[in-house]
């Protein structure tokens, strides 16, 4: 494949990255689709708009997060230096909010009033949750009943928000089956409701759409690393579920050729088991929830339920700029078990004094594996996108501790 | 020229029985089951007695695990269908079968693109051309999606049907209607399959609308259940659609094992039968 001028240039007039992306509803939806389009066009080639998020960004979730060099980490990798952008202390404790922020401009701009959205471990629901308190609108939050019992302090957070959780049990309950609910929701309520989608996937504009909002990762690192180091870094890492974090870091990086970028998803018990949630590394080309990209399905295009210890990472698709990045090979697509994972959260805990969220402990899995055969002078940043608190008891159930 | 001009209306089954429709003065029934609910034989006996029953055109259901446009009704049954192992093959070989004792009753097969697109788009239309199969309506293909299916199947000689939904405005519904062939399917309600019943009035508008802009036979579904919501429909569109209604019937006859009861066959052609005669006791207005 020749090579491109630049990986930035986004979609073309469909949404389509390469293959991947475009617009699959139903016509029901399409004409909204359309002005949600429409919206975010209008939004972002307007200051106001940008002064606006920057301002709640700053001021309300706390940006710019940290970039940490983490010493003892480095120390004992024994190679490169690794930093950690320090996403897990915004505001609700995850990247979650950089997009739920700039959507719910964008659906106060439309004059909507009611604003919907899925959620797998509760993460993106809590962020959600938070900003239509913030901005005083009505919540409905679609979430499969398995994780509804699994992530219960979630729940609770969401409820005292005032959002209404609404359990799944359409399908097989989980993450996908939340999306289904939300998107029956939405042509059933396409007067007065928007659609807050939790990452980068679904049709067209979306996956641009939360990029955009959520490249204030990747910008901020680019800043951060020439005050620190006076150049680029040489490493990106991010862990993957839908991919919004790790797009937003990777993003503004794809056009520096020096930048290696590596993205980390979930392997569950093991690629071999079929118990994982790695669309990229083991899924094929299918289309699903508006968009064509990267997904677990058997050989008929039934979509199998994905799994992974990270309730974070157990969609079974992935975001159709990544399936793009990966075919063209620009960004390359690993993958890590629930015990690496679980390894990874020990370790940082111990050595750095931060208790991660399972999702980042996938990326940290991985830097440990690189690390240690990397020059002294290379810059390795990780996302480290959200925090463990919500994860501690399932951790402490696996390690057979009673809490 | 428009792609679907390739198709002239008189050498398909969906333009025959349109025609037939219209010679008659009467609207037709347009019945929606799924493919393999609750299980191959009893669903392939369904299909063979639903046209005598009193469909006009049939709709199969292809299973899929995320149905997003449709209602707890067809969501179910489509599980259960996949569960049962049933597959786009399997439900080609079904049509096919049923093509052996009826090659007058248009089958129109409806579902999601990733089933279709798995099977291989060209391997597809191959495929459902020979089983005997008319048109396709695929509810997460929409025309900005044309090149994937719309237009290869065109070319094959298959409709493909195109959804328009009362979001459809009127300066997007040229757009919906540019490739439209065999019929277009006007969705009443802003909803999922089997939720909510549409009110006979607005319905009316819709359908003029789209008839100042097509000369194609309008079908009208979603939300219509009984015989008499049928009649209704029958009066103000061209065809009327009922799928969930149907559904519900294979439920209720289903044993705590999931298998069919003894009736479940019977059941569901009885409901067709009492909506053909809603459909055919309703006179055409003159001028549609």
């Amino acid at each position: 494949m020749s090579k491109l001028n630049t990986y930035r240039s986004g979609v073309d007039e469909n949404g389509h990255f390469g293959i991947f992306g475009g617009r699959f509803v139903a016509e029901t939806l399409m004409p909204l689709i359309l002005e949600v389009e429409k919206a975010f066009e209008a939004a972002r080639h307007d200051d106001e708009f940008w002064a606006e998020f920057h301002r709640l960004m700053k001021h309300y979730v706390g940006r710019p997060s940290p970039l940490y060099l983490a010493e003892r980490l480095t120390k004992h990798f024994g190679g490169a230096k690794i930093y950690f952008k320090r996403d897990e202390l915004n505001h609700t404790g995850a990247h979650k909010i950089n997009n739920t922020i700039g959507q719910i401009l964008i659906a106060r701009r439309m004059g909507k009033q009611r604003i919907i959205a899925e959620t797998g471990a509760g993460q993106h629901g809590v962020a959600t949750a938070t900003v239509c308190a913030l901005f005083g609108m009505q919540c409905v939050v679609y979430m499969g009943e398995t994780d509804v019992q699994r992530q219960s302090p979630n729940v609770f957070r969401m409820k005292l928000l005032g959002a209404e959780v609404r359990p799944v049990t359409a399908g097989t309950g989980t993450l996908k089956d939340a999306m289904n609910e939300a998107l029956r929701d939405w042509v059933a309520n396409v007067e007065d409701t928007y659609y807050l989608i939790g990452t980068v996937a679904g049709p067209h504009p979306y996956p641009v759409m939360v990029r955009d909002f959520q490249c204030v990762i990747g910008d901020e690192v680019r800043t951060q690393m020439q005050e620190a180091e006076g150049r680029l870094p040489d490493t990106l890492v991010a862990a993957i579920g839908g991919g919004s974090n790790a797009m937003g870091l990777f993003h503004p990086f794809l056009d520096d050729e020096s930048v290696e970028i590596i993205g980390v998803e979930a392997a569950g018990h093991g690629l071999e088991t079929g118990e994982h949630c790695a669309s990229l590394t083991a899924g094929t080309p299918g289309v699903l929830h508006g968009n064509r990209t990267y997904l677990l399905q058997d050989k008929n295009g039934q979509i199998k339920d994905g799994y992974s210890i990270s309730a974070g990472l157990d969609y079974p698709g992935i975001g159709p700029e990544h399936s793009w990045l990966h075919e063209i090979g620009r960004v390359k697509y690993v993958s890590v078990t629930d015990k690496e994972a679980l390894d990874a959260f020990q370790l940082c805990t111990r050595m750095e004094g931060i208790i991660p969220a399972l999702e980042p402990c996938h990326a940290l899995a991985h830097v440990g594996k690189i690390a240690g055969g990397l020059s002294k002078d290379h810059l390795l940043v990780m996302n480290l996108c959200g925090r463990g608190d919500k994860d501690v008891f399932a951790v402490a159930e696996i390690l057979g501790t009673k809490l | 020229m428009s792609a679907a001009a390739k198709i002239n209306a008189p050498e398909t089954r969906i333009g025959r029985r349109f025609a037939k429709l219209k010679a008659e003065g009467r609207a037709g029934l347009v019945t929606f089951t799924t493919a393999g609910d609750p299980d191959y034989e009893t669903s392939l006996a369904i299909l063979n007695g639903i046209a005598k029953a009193g469909a006009d055109v049939i709709e199969i259901g292809v299973p899929f695990s995320d149905p997003m446009a449709d209602g707890p009704a067809v969501q179910a049954s489509s599980l259960r269908a996949i569960k049962k192992g049933m597959t786009l093959r399997k439900t080609l070989e079904m049509v096919k079968s049923f093509r052996k004792q009826d090659d007058e009753t248009p089958i129109v097969l409806m579902g999601y693109y990733n089933p279709i697109y798995i099977y291989g788009v060209d391997a597809f239309l191959k495929d459902a051309k020979k089983a005997g199969i008319d048109g396709l309506i695929v509810v997460d293909l929409p025309p900005e999606e044309e090149g994937e299916l719309c237009l290869p199947a065109l070319e094959a000689g298959i409709n493909f049907i195109y959804l328009a939904a009362p979001t459809t405005t009127d300066a997007r519904l040229p757009r919906v209607l540019a490739h439209a062939s065999g019929f277009v399917y006007f969705v009443s309600i802003t909803g999922i399959t089997g939720t909510r019943t549409a009110n006979a009035a607005d319905v009316a508008g819709h359908v003029e609308r789209i008839k100042r802009l097509s000369d194609l036979p309008i079908a009208v579904g979603f939300g219509i259940r009984t015989p008499e919501q049928a009649a209704g429909i029958a009066k103000i569109a061209d065809a009327a659609v009922v799928g969930s209604a149907l559904v519900d019937k294979v439920t209720k006859n289903l044993d705590a094992a999931g298998n069919p009861g003894p009736n479940t066959v019977s059941d569901v052609l009885a409901l067709v039968s009492e909506l053909a005669e809603g459909v055919r006791g309703t006179k055409r207005r003159a001028a549609s």
